[in-house]
């Protein structure tokens, strides 16, 4: 099947794929720097150089760990903790 | 006291066809789950604007088909969904099935185009009662007890409204269900919003959704993901838009359902927590109540049913195919089933709002709005959820089940295939629609209650989520090891009444056996047999020879009720669903004697 034959074509050349999705982000936030017109910006902040990249990953970062501490605050528990039913 | 005229509601055409499909087997079978659902969405493109189906009910004048741009918008996606969901559905073999989801959606279809809030109050009763039929008929212990519990919470959403309705109602005269003055709400209306938004599962109100939602039918939570949330979003945009108050609980909604989905172990479950985050949206876009904010969460509504019924249909091909869907017990499964791996990666990145995919023309609709209203905080919180969302739905539900550790058992493995070709079609078409939303911006930007100024493609907007989202991948992939699933569940608001109901059978089980056995020991010791004995000796006595002719017809009503006890089997799903049907009857009877 083709669509399977694609992806194990992409898996076989892993190295080359990451390293162009690394050129895709930085032509991505050089783009916003040098071509985007900052005029539709809702605050002053978002005319920082690259400010939805960093925003992007530390929502991220912040979204993993904080529910992590969370869960470990005794939320998550064994699969039987309801017994059967 | 006649109908003003002869309207024909779509909800009657879906409930006859609940009515037909017991009645008919193969191709006739496969033929009318295709037709019924396509002769409502007809139907609903059909409508005109204004009011029909008046119908005189006691002293009340009860409108059953309020039809303009609101409930139109909803009443078009409702329908779609089912075609959709019906497609999909198609290889089920029990009719059960298929009828309960069609009365569900009829409920849905009910509420929509309620002008009052008698009318509205049926068909959500209606929509409660159908769809828990579809968690019971997945026929496990755990989804017999899940939806027990839906029932109940739903039950006792439905009274706390209908308690709204009625002080409403008194105090006003009124059953009218219109906008609410949302400057000033009084005890009625609150209670009618807490109705409301335990639908739209608003936290604290909302741990009935994945409760359930992870334990029904596979073909049944694609129905479900749809309906009861959307439903209640469209209740809240007709009576409660700019109600400040939903401001944070949507917020709070959209970024709690973000938080569970990181610890969530189901794929189900997980999409479950999604619908509270993106409902969070609408709801937010509700209480910000601007043309454009009604606009985005009708949008959002719109875009949401469908990516989500893809993603639940992907997640349900899975569990179909594998029985499974736990992150723990799948993985690396792409090249068994790559089309299923498709369609749940097109409904991810509808669901993260990437460009040219449904949720980027509507999401951004609500954001903007919030912007626009100068609510920053607010704004940006739905940003970091929209990270979020592409976390879980766009990269750990694909990652974990087609790529990453293959945990799957042999069996699993030996079982995982594509699936049935309707659930394919479905699954195309579902995702078609997705990627034609997201393309051509007119198709359902004109369908929307107020007429749509706002252009999503622009450089600016673009260069900011590509941004968001492709740095949320970074972190996902850097973060592989934390985020790696484990078998657990998480606590959620359900403990209290799970733990809750356990108190009260551990109450009755233990110290009310007790105080019981030792109040009847205490007769016995006390020589209260022999007043006892005496007692009965003159209740002989009564009994035959004054009673006689009173208790030959109290016999007979005894007997009566026997046969009645042999004819039902203690199920109590079962006997819902007769009780369900008398009722139906009744009020079938009723209205065909009114005509």
């Amino acid at each position: 099947m083709k669509l399977v034959a694609l992806i194990e074509f992409l898996r076989r050349h892993l190295k080359l794929v990451v390293r162009l999705c690394w050129l895709v982000l930085a032509l991505l936030v050089v783009g916003d720097w040098l071509l985007v017109d900052k005029e539709h910006a809702h605050t002053p902040a978002e005319h920082w150089f690259g400010f939805w990249s960093v925003f992007g990953f530390v929502a991220c970062v912040v979204i993993i760990f904080f529910s992590k501490w969370y869960g470990h605050r005794g939320i998550m528990k064994r699969e039987d903790y309801y017994g059967d039913e | 006291m006649a109908m003003s005229d002869l309207w024909l509601h779509p909800a009657v055409i879906l409930l006859a066809g609940a009515v037909l499909a017991p009645l008919l087997r193969g191709r006739a079978r496969t033929a009318l789950l295709v037709l019924v659902p396509v002769l409502a969405f007809a139907r609903v493109l059909c409508l005109e604007p204004g009011a029909h189906g008046v119908v005189g009910f006691l002293d009340w004048k009860l409108t059953f088909g309020r039809v303009d741009k609101l409930s139109q918008v909803f009443g078009y996606i409702m329908t779609l969904m089912c075609i959709l969901g019906s497609v999909y559905a198609l290889h089920v073999k029990n009719p059960a099935e298929h009828a309960a989801a069609w009365c569900y959606v009829a409920g849905s279809l009910g509420v929509i185009y309620a002008g009052d809030y008698l009318v509205l109050f049926l068909f959500w009763e209606l929509m409660a009662f159908a769809s828990v039929f579809l968690i019971w008929q997945r026929r496990r212990a755990q989804s017999m007890a899940a939806g027990i519990r839906y029932l109940l919470v739903h039950v006792f959403g439905g009274v706390v409204l209908l308690g709204g309705i009625l002080l409403r109602y008194h105090a006003t005269g009124s059953l009218a269900f219109d906008a609410v003055d949302v400057a000033h709400p009084d005890l009625a209306s609150w209670l009618i919003l807490i109705g409301f938004i335990l639908n739209a599962a608003v936290p604290p109100l909302h741990a009935w959704l994945p409760d359930a939602y992870s334990e029904a039918t596979v073909t049944g939570s694609v129905f479900l993901c749809a309906f009861t949330t959307k439903t209640a979003v469209y209740a809240l945009c007709r009576a409660f838009a700019g109600l400040d108050v939903l401001v944070p609980l949507g917020v709070a909604m959209a970024i709690y359902g973000v938080i569970y989905a990181v610890l969530e172990n189901d794929a189900r479950k997980l999409l479950a927590y999604h619908i509270i985050s993106q409902v969070g949206y609408m709801v937010a876009g509700v209480g910000l109540g601007t043309q454009m904010a009604i606009n985005g969460a009708c949008a959002h509504a719109f875009a949401h049913i469908l990516y989500k019924g893809l993603l639940f249909m992907g997640t349900g091909s899975v569990l179909h195919m594998t029985g499974q869907s736990k992150f723990t017990e799948l993985g690396g499964l792409y090249s068994k089933m790559p089309w299923a791996f498709l369609f749940t990666l097109v409904g991810g990145l509808s669901i993260s709002a990437f460009p040219l995919f449904s949720g980027f023309v509507s999401k951004s609709m609500i954001v903007a709005a919030g912007f626009e209203e100068h609510r920053t905080t607010a704004a940006f919180l739905l940003m970091l959820a929209s990270s979020g969302t592409f976390l879980h739905t766009g990269l750990k539900v694909p990652y974990f089940i087609w790529f990453g550790k293959n945990n799957c058992s042999p069996a699993t493995w030996e079982r995982a295939k594509d699936p049935p070709w309707n659930m394919n079609l479905a699954m195309a078409l579902t995702a078609g629609l997705c990627l034609w939303i997201g393309c051509y911006t007119p198709y359902l930007y004109k369908l929307l209650p107020y007429a749509v100024d706002y252009h999503p493609y622009t450089a600016y907007h673009v260069s900011e989520t590509l941004q968001i989202l492709l740095f949320t991948a970074v972190g996902f992939f850097l973060f592989l090891k934390p985020l790696q699933p484990t078998a657990t569940i998480s606590l959620d608001m359900d403990w209290f009444y799970r733990m809750g109901g356990r108190a009260v059978q551990w109450l009755v089980n233990k110290p009310l056996q007790a105080f019981d056995t030792w109040v009847g020991e205490l007769y016995r010791v006390c020589g209260l047999a022999w007043l006892m004995a005496s007692a009965r000796v003159s209740a002989w006595f009564d009994g035959r020879v004054i009673d006689g002719v009173v208790d030959g017809v109290a016999r007979g009503v005894r007997a009566a009720g026997d046969r009645l006890r042999h004819v039902q089997t203690g199920q109590f799903q079962n006997n819902l669903a007769g009780a369900l049907a008398v009722v139906a009857l009744l009020v079938l009877a009723y209205a065909l004697t009114r005509l």
